[in-house]
Parts: C-alpha cells; structure tokens; sequence
C-alpha cells in the first residue's frame, strides 16, 4: 500500500480502502459529486473521519472545509462510528412524563455513553429523538426500525438482548 | 443592456433585468439596511434577513438583496409592518449578541451597530447572556482573532476566502441553531490553511474576526527608557491612515503620521520606502542575473506574506519561481539591528523595531523563525493602520490638525519607486525603472508604466528593454487571479520574465489591516494617492537614484547580491502543502 494510505489504514482495512478510493473515482469528473460520495462513503465505511474527508477533498480537487461543512450539516453522515444497532429513546412529551428520561438513563448507564455515543464495542448506537407519534405506547425505544412500546427500565435488557 | 420599469415607494425606477431590488433601490438613493450582502464580490446569500421589503403581490415579506426586479413591480420598503419586521430581525440578532460594544474592537465601525441605528431599534428584550454562544476566542493565530461569539453568520468571510482568495479556510459547518463558521474540522485558524491575509477582517460587519493586537506590547517598549524604539511604516499607510480620523478617503497624510509617530515617543521615524527602493535594486539585480545565467523564470515578487504562504501551501512545486528576497519589511529589521546600530552606536539588543503596515500577514511574516538574520528578531512588533489609528488616539494626539514633519536619516529617504510598492502593479512598474536604467543606462521614455495600474484582476504587458528585447511581465493581485497565473506556470505556459503578485485585491492599500470600510470606490482613491506622492510629491521616482541606499551599499553592504545582502536580505522558502495535520481529539 502507498505511504498516503498509512493514515486510512490506521482505521480500516486495505479492502475498505479501495473501496472508497473506487467511490471516489467513479464520481471524480462529474461536478456535484460530493453528497454522492459521501453517501457512499458513509455506507462503505460506516463513519467519516478526517482522514476520509482529507482523501475525498484531494480526491474530488475540493477545500476540505466544504467536504467539513456537508458532513457536519446532513445528520446520515457521522464523524465517529456508528453501531450496528441504533436505539432511539423517544423523548417527546408523552414519553417523556411516562418514564423516558429514565429509560435514557438506564440505557446511558448500561452501555457506559452518552446520547449520541457509541458503545466501545460498535454494537449500540444512542440517540434520542422528539417524538415518533406513538404517544399511546409511551414510553418508546425504537431499535433499528422496531417500535417497542410501554418499556419500563427493568425490561430495557431484555429488549436489547434480541440484538446481537 | 435592457432595463424593466418598476415602482420603489410611489418613485418610477428603472434597473437593469436581473438586478435585486436591493441594487435598483441603491441606484436611486433609497436606502435598505444590510448585513450580509457585500455585492463587490457577489455575495446575496440573503442570510442576515434584515433587508426586508414588501412587494404587492407577494405573500409575506421579501428580502430585497435576492430577489430580482421585474416589469411593473410595486415595492415597498418603508411602511409600518417593514420596519416593524426589520427591527424585530435586528432584536433577534442582539439577542445572543455579546453586548460588549463599549470594548469591542469595532466600536464605531461595527455595521450592527449601524443597522441597529437605522432601524430605529430602542430595547432588546432578551438577555444576551441567556443565550450567547458559548464559544471560546481563536488568537492562535498571530495574525488574526475569531470570535465567533459575536458571528452573525453573513457569511462573507467565507466568500472572500473561497471566491477571492482561493483559499477557502473557513466554512459555514454544523446545522441549525449550531451553525458556526470554522475552519475544517474545527481546527484553530493557525493548524488550517490561513494565509493570514485578513481579508476575512474588512468584510467582516462586526467583532468577530479582528487583528491580533499588539498596541500594549509597542506602549510598553516605549515606555522603557532603557530601549531605543525606532519605526517603519509601509507605504500603504499614509494613503489610508487618515481615514482613521474622519478624512477622505485618498487623503496623503505622510507629514502627520510622522509628526503623530514622534508624539508618541518613537525615537527614530524612518520609512518601508526607503528598503522598498532598497527591495528594487536586489530583486532588479536577481532578475538580471537570472536571465543573464539561465535560472528559474519567470521570477516572482515576494514582498507580499500572504503570497508567499500562498505559495507555499498551494504551489510548493514552484518556490524557486519566488525571488529570494525579503519583504521591504524584513530587509528594513535586518538591516535595523546591524547597519543603523552600527552607525548610532546603539547596542542592538537595545532596539526595538516597530513596523507599522496595512497588513496583518506581516505579523506572521515578522515571527517566522528564519526573520532573525541580524542576531536578533529583526522585526519586534508589527501594528496595523487600524491598530495605529487607535494608538494615537489613546495618545491623545490631534492627527487631523497636526504639522508636517519630516523622516529621520538614514533610512527615511525614499523615491517614488519605493512609495507605488503599495499599490497593485506599483512593484513592476518601480523594478521596470530601474532595471531598463541598469541595462541601458537610460531612463524609461516614460516613466509612467501606465499598463500595468489599475484594478484589473491579471495585467500584462511586454517592455523593450534594450540588450534584453522584449520582457514580457504579467502583474496579479488576490490570489484567485494569482492561481490563473501560477496554474499556466505549471502547465508551462507562462512565457513571462518576470511577475508581481500581491495577496490583497487592490494590491496593500486594502491589506488586511487597512481601514474599515474598504472596497474598490476607496481602493482606487488609496491608490492615487501613491502614485500623487510618486508623481507630484517626490523628486525622485526611481529606486538607483535614493541616495542613502547608495551611501548604504557603499559604507556597508559593498554590492548587489553581495555576501552580506544574501545574509541579511534574501531568505528561503517552505515547502507547506495543503494537507492538515491530522489531530487524534476524538
């Protein structure tokens, strides 16, 4: 591998390197084609550090305070990795006086992060969110894309343990 | 070009198509308070929403820097619900705003205070502290201070950067009520790419990108009675120094600010001219050789910091294009701490060299660590024209009724040569004197080298000259036009000799650190005062005719590109690249 690589391949494998320098060559020529590889890029890799962006800037022949200022305003794209399961604790109102600022306790102390945080595992991704319109099931966490309603703290463990 | 007929408060206008109603409205004298729109440089990002308008037909309010006038359009821009919504938009901006107008840097010249006078605005009811952003100062740079506490997100500090400049360190990032301007990566401004330019400051409405101040270091050295405090001043500064005090625009205010510079206990007043002229002879000298010997051409200029660490991170494949000597800037301090305390028997670890310039990549280019060829820093401190306005004023010093007074010997003599320095092309034209002089031992049949003035983004221009035939040259100021110079260059397309290129569009009569407002109206009245003072003021117009630069070859440096001038008035380059360095904060 190239010298200029040593910093991507402190964080991933030579495969995943290629992949994003693939990504960045198919968009290359054509004007606009930054959101599309950070889609992509967003999707290989699962996160954008600043050794992609640095290798996406001089890639697409952009200042890497643009590649900075996308990233940063589009919440699909993440500086830090993601985990494979992103649970969301709704804190709407509803949620919110029947019991989620405990859930969101309970999850923060589990996993040892905080909301927005990944678990040192990459398994668990934490979010809040401010509602999800299922007020009537209050409170809500959603994993991934199931709803789990009426969700007391006792019980958050064994939700979570249906995800590995 | 074709026009549409429309009506701005009950008055018949008439505006090109494709004109903002914020321009038709200008053209006839109405006025409509902004914060964001800077037209100069094509940046509406309609952001700041306080130009708001109404337009019959249209629902809601209209920000007028955006949207285009057409045929039969009835605009409103004073009635009850537009100033009611303006003041409110003014309201909402103070609101997280830190009111700290009394010590802010641009007390007087801040445009929200302006704004916040024109709409009439009489209370904010939110307190600030409640809501104020809380975001540490920037002063890593030695140039430039962020505080982005006091940003109003207008955005034109990242147009200039990107669309003028080219350099694009700073970017609007993050979403929603936490958008910041930030350089990537939210790096401090000293580990980005910042040439250090300060274009960024002069389009900034309010506090939040300012210089870095050294007025209080300069106080103190004057007030050691143990140091002998001598100054240099730029050019650019007495072409623009004065609108500090309420003079027009273009006022050529030499005498005063020496006179000012004496009250306020400087010792010696000497002049950047007289080693811009100084500049002329060596670079003049590495041109000829350089031709003569097959070296690197096109030579480049290199008086101008900003250019350079330009160069450096943009184009370090081609440094050796640069000619190797100093900055009128460097050259003055090195020679400061040998050649003049040698002469006064001043012990140089007791000088202290003050510059004052219009530049606030001067204050880097004074501490790059390679500036020490006298022994010592050859430069100690490095104000701006806004930094000296403000210290004469705490002086107590009546600038605009002072007498005029003269330069101190030996290095305050100058010719017109020296004095054009600060204005785009004024380096050529002064090298082109001296050089046609050097090799045909005549002087130019004319020596106005009227091609290469003017605001004109890329200028060329060939010249006989004598034995050499035809030198063709190419002048360029702000740095985008500077890259369509340097990218033929790296094609291998640029078949000039010899290239001037200033950092600062206009050329360092709207450096970084020149007066607030500058645009192009006053750019060209700062310029015509130089050339006043080269034409009309000063008797001698070329650089080989400064007579204490003769004595000084003479009594010490021997020759052009002598052994003590590459010691003391050539220098090296670094090669910066563009990448980041990569920091591991989480």
């Amino acid at each position: 591998m190239k010298a200029e690589d040593t910093e991507l391949l402190k964080e991933f494998t030579k495969e995943q390197v290629a992949k994003l320098n693939s990504i960045i060559e198919k968009f290359k020529s054509k004007p606009g084609g930054l959101i599309p590889v950070l889609e992509e890029a967003q999707v290989a890799l699962e996160y954008i550090p600043i050794s992609v962006q640095k290798r996406i800037a001089t890639g697409l022949n952009l200042p890497l305070s643009r590649v900075y200022g996308v990233v940063t305003f589009y919440s699909f794209f993440t500086m830090t990795p993601r985990g494979k399961h992103t649970v969301r604790v709704c804190l709407g109102t509803a949620c919110y006086v029947r019991g989620g600022k405990a859930l969101t306790d309970t999850l923060e102390k589990q996993f040892g992060i905080k909301q927005g945080e990944t678990t040192p595992d990459r398994m668990f991704t934490l979010e809040s969110v401010r509602c999800l319109g299922a007020c009537g099931l209050g409170p809500v966490i959603v994993v991934d894309e199931d709803v789990h309603g009426r969700i007391k703290p006792g019980k958050v463990k064994e939700v979570l343990s249906q995800y590995n | 070009m074709s026009t549409v007929k429309l009506t701005i408060d009950n008055r018949q206008v008439e505006a090109p198509i494709g004109a903002t109603i914020l321009e038709a409205a200008r053209g006839v004298g109405i006025k409509i308070p902004t914060l964001c729109a800077w037209t100069e440089i094509n940046h509406t990002p309609g952001a700041c929403r306080v130009c708001m308008t109404e337009v019959e037909g249209q629902r809601g309010l209209i920000a007028a820097c955006v949207f285009p006038v057409n045929e039969g359009m009835i605009v409103h821009t004073n009635t009850e619900k537009v100033r009611q919504a303006r003041k409110m938009v003014v309201e909402l901006l103070l609101a997280n705003h830190p009111q700290e107008c009394n010590y802010c840097v641009r007390n007087g010249s801040c445009e929200l205070q302006k704004v916040a006078e024109f709409v009439g605005l009489k209370e904010v009811r939110f307190d600030y502290t409640q809501f104020s952003r809380n975001e540490l100062i920037d002063n890593s740079s030695p140039s430039i201070v962020r505080d982005s506490r006091k940003c109003i997100e207008c955005h034109r500090c990242v147009s200039v950067c990107e669309q003028i400049q080219t350099v694009s360190v700073l970017t609007p990032a993050h979403r929603g009520s936490k958008v910041k301007v930030v350089p990537a990566f939210d790096l401090p401004l000293i580990e980005s790419n910042c040439i250090t330019c300060g274009q960024c400051i002069l389009v900034c409405p309010v506090g939040a990108l300012y210089e870095k101040d050294d007025v209080d270091l300069v106080w103190k050295a004057l007030n050691d009675p143990t140091k002998h405090v001598i100054v240099q001043e730029a050019p650019a500064i007495r072409a623009a120094l004065g609108e500090e005090f309420g003079m027009p625009p273009g006022s050529l205010v030499t005498g005063k600010m020496i006179t000012a510079l004496r009250r306020l206990g400087f010792d010696k007043v000497f002049d950047t001219n007289f080693t811009a002229d100084l500049t002329i002879i060596e670079e003049g000298n590495e041109l000829l050789k350089r031709v003569k010997e097959g070296g690197t051409l096109p030579m480049i200029t290199s008086c101008s910091p900003g250019w350079i660490k330009f160069c450096e991170h943009f184009y370090p494949d081609l440094l050796d294009h640069l000619s190797t000597c100093k900055s009128p800037q460097q050259m003055f301090g090195a020679l400061a701490k040998t050649y003049y305390a040698e002469l006064s028997g001043i012990d140089p670890k007791d000088i202290v060299s003050v510059s004052i310039m219009p530049c606030t990549a001067k204050k880097f280019e004074a501490q790059r660590p390679e500036m020490n060829s006298s022994g010592f820093r050859d430069v100690d401190y490095v104000l701006t024209t806004r930094e000296l306005g403000r210290m004469i004023k705490e002086g107590g010093v009546d600038f605009v009724n002072l007498p005029d007074e003269d330069y101190d010997a030996p290095m305050g003599e100058y010719t017109g040569a020296g004095t054009i320095f600060g204005a785009t092309g004024g380096v050529m034209e002064a090298a082109l004197r001296t050089v046609y002089a050097v090799v045909t031992g005549k002087d130019l049949p004319s020596l106005d080298v009227t091609p290469v003035r003017g605001l004109e983004g890329v200028k060329e221009a060939t010249v006989k000259v004598g034995a050499l035939g035809d030198v063709k040259i190419a002048v360029a100021h702000g740095l985008g036009n500077a890259r369509k110079i340097m990218d033929k260059i790296r094609e291998g397309k640029a078949d000039y000799a010899f290239i001037e290129i200033m950092c600062c569009p206009g050329g360092c009569i709207s450096g970084g650190g020149e007066p607030i407002p500058t645009n192009n109206e006053i750019r060209v009245l700062r310029s015509a005062a130089l050339y006043r003072d080269d034409g009309n003021v000063q008797k001698k117009r070329q650089s080989h005719e400064n007579e204490s630069v003769k004595k000084l070859y003479d009594k010490f440096l021997k020759e052009p590109l002598g052994h003590k001038s590459h010691k003391l008035l050539h220098t090296k380059y670094v090669k910066r690249g563009t990448e980041l360095p990569h920091r591991n904060d989480g």
